[in-house]
């Protein structure tokens, strides 16, 4: 599939991508989630990314002549633009369902990470991103709601999950970096008044997730420059997987529906 | 007096029996789903719609069940139009006593995105109108819904979220 790959369509693909990935991963829970009324929250949280990865899709594509089940059915490992953070899976032995805590962690993190992301977006001179924005504005603050309840709720919890919330927070922030990095196409973005750079968020992300993480009696892990390169299209080996599962149908019976 | 309805006021009309797939206590129209009914200049009509939540998967459902019911108005359009985006602050007070006689609770307080989400507060029970109740999952059967559980008539029932 060609792209035009102009920096407008990449800053599109990175924020639909973060959605569509993260959305894919949650909906793991679905039928297996720790109790009933989890399964419910991702499944329905799920489904909200996936309708904000739908109207970004389509928004992106519209330049290309590309429909939003092109862009997430037949692109390539390489052309998806999330970071590295929203494809990894749940355990980390890969194994399903995985472990809810690294779900909690990384639900929290991104969700505080969307909600200023969205609230931003709606100032857009791009009116159809400023309006995709207000809708999930509102959505995503009922993720980061329930996400930092449960943060709460397993950090100043017992000795053990207390100990797996620590855990998980460590396997997630080295990943952060890049929900932070300003690049080429941030800076084109924020010249044009498409969205902000993702690197001006980071100060306003630390004051919404720290005193959340510190009620949840949670240690901040060391921060690291940021090595990881999925918002170029270099991903960990973890997304082939999950979008042998998302693609499988589009591949293997070629513009099937139902 | 004009006893002669206009066709926009039957179409009208028609679009206020057209209920919700997933609250059929009250219609599209009471829900503010449907923005606006216009009279094309071929004669036709548009049907201006709004999503409720980005992914409700009854979007398409209701763009169905709103063609079949206007099928007598043709040609027929329906537009998607995302902004203002839909709030449950657009369901009006006769509106929510129906939700409420149906027994779910209405969304309490206003959804602007200025205030604090109002998630843990006790809700007020539909079925025996007691203020004590208990939240048992932040999402029920949709995105838009939480099941609450009354502590007086013990009675589980859901609760229409402000968005």
């Amino acid at each position: 599939m060609k792209l035009s790959n102009t920096n407008t369509q990449r800053y599109l693909l990175r924020i639909a991508d973060a959605a569509l990935i993260l959305s894919q991963r949650n909906s793991e829970w679905c039928g297996h989630g720790p109790i009933l009324e989890e399964d419910l929250a991702q499944a329905n949280m799920a489904l909200d990314l996936l309708g904000q990865a739908r109207a970004l899709l389509t928004h992106a594509g519209a330049a290309d002549g590309l429909d939003e089940d092109q862009l997430a059915m037949l692109r390539l490992e390489h052309q998806f633009l999330n970071p590295v953070l929203f494809e990894l899976p749940h355990a980390v032995d890969g194994r399903r369902p995985g472990d809810f805590a690294f779900t909690v962690v990384r639900n929290f993190l991104t969700a505080a990470w969307f909600n200023l992301l969205w609230t931003k977006l709606q100032g857009s001179s791009d009116t159809e991103l400023a309006a995709i924005a207000e809708k999930s504005l509102k959505e995503a603050r009922y993720h980061l709601q329930h996400s930092a309840d449960w943060c709460v709720r397993l950090g100043d919890g017992t000795a053990d999950s207390q100990a797996r919330m620590q855990a998980a927070l460590e396997r997630a922030w080295p990943y952060l970096g890049e929900l932070f990095e300003g690049d080429e196409v941030d800076a084109a973005a924020e010249a044009q008044k498409l969205g902000p750079s993702w690197a001006s968020l980071q100060a306003e992300w630390r004051a919404l997730v720290e005193p959340v993480l510190a009620q949840a009696t949670l240690k901040l892990p060391k921060d690291r420059p940021n090595a990881h390169r999925g918002r170029h299209g270099a991903h960990s080996e973890h997304l082939g997987h999950l979008l042998s599962d998302l693609q499988y149908l589009q591949r293997a019976y070629p513009g099937g529906t139902w | 007096m004009n006893l002669v309805q206009s066709r926009r006021d039957a179409a009208w009309a028609v679009l206020q029996t057209v209920l919700d797939p997933e609250v059929p206590a009250l219609s599209l129209v009471e829900l503010g789903i449907v923005r606006e009914l216009r009279e094309d200049a071929d004669g036709g009509f548009t049907v201006v719609l709004t999503p409720t939540y980005s992914g409700c998967p009854a979007t398409e459902l209701i763009e169905a069940d709103v063609r079949s019911a206007l099928q007598a108005f043709q040609p027929l359009r329906i537009e998607q139009r995302r902004s203002p985006a839909w709030t449950t602050d657009w369901i009006s007070e006769a509106a929510r006593e129906k939700l409420r006689q149906y027994g779910i609770a209405p969304p309490s307080g206003t959804a602007a995105v200025t205030q604090p989400l109002r998630l843990h507060e006790a809700i007020p029970c539909p079925r025996c109108g007691s203020a004590k109740s208990e939240r048992l999952s932040a999402f029920g059967s949709t995105a838009c819904k939480a099941l609450y559980r009354c502590t007086a008539c013990r009675e589980p029932f859901e609760y229409f979220k402000p968005l």
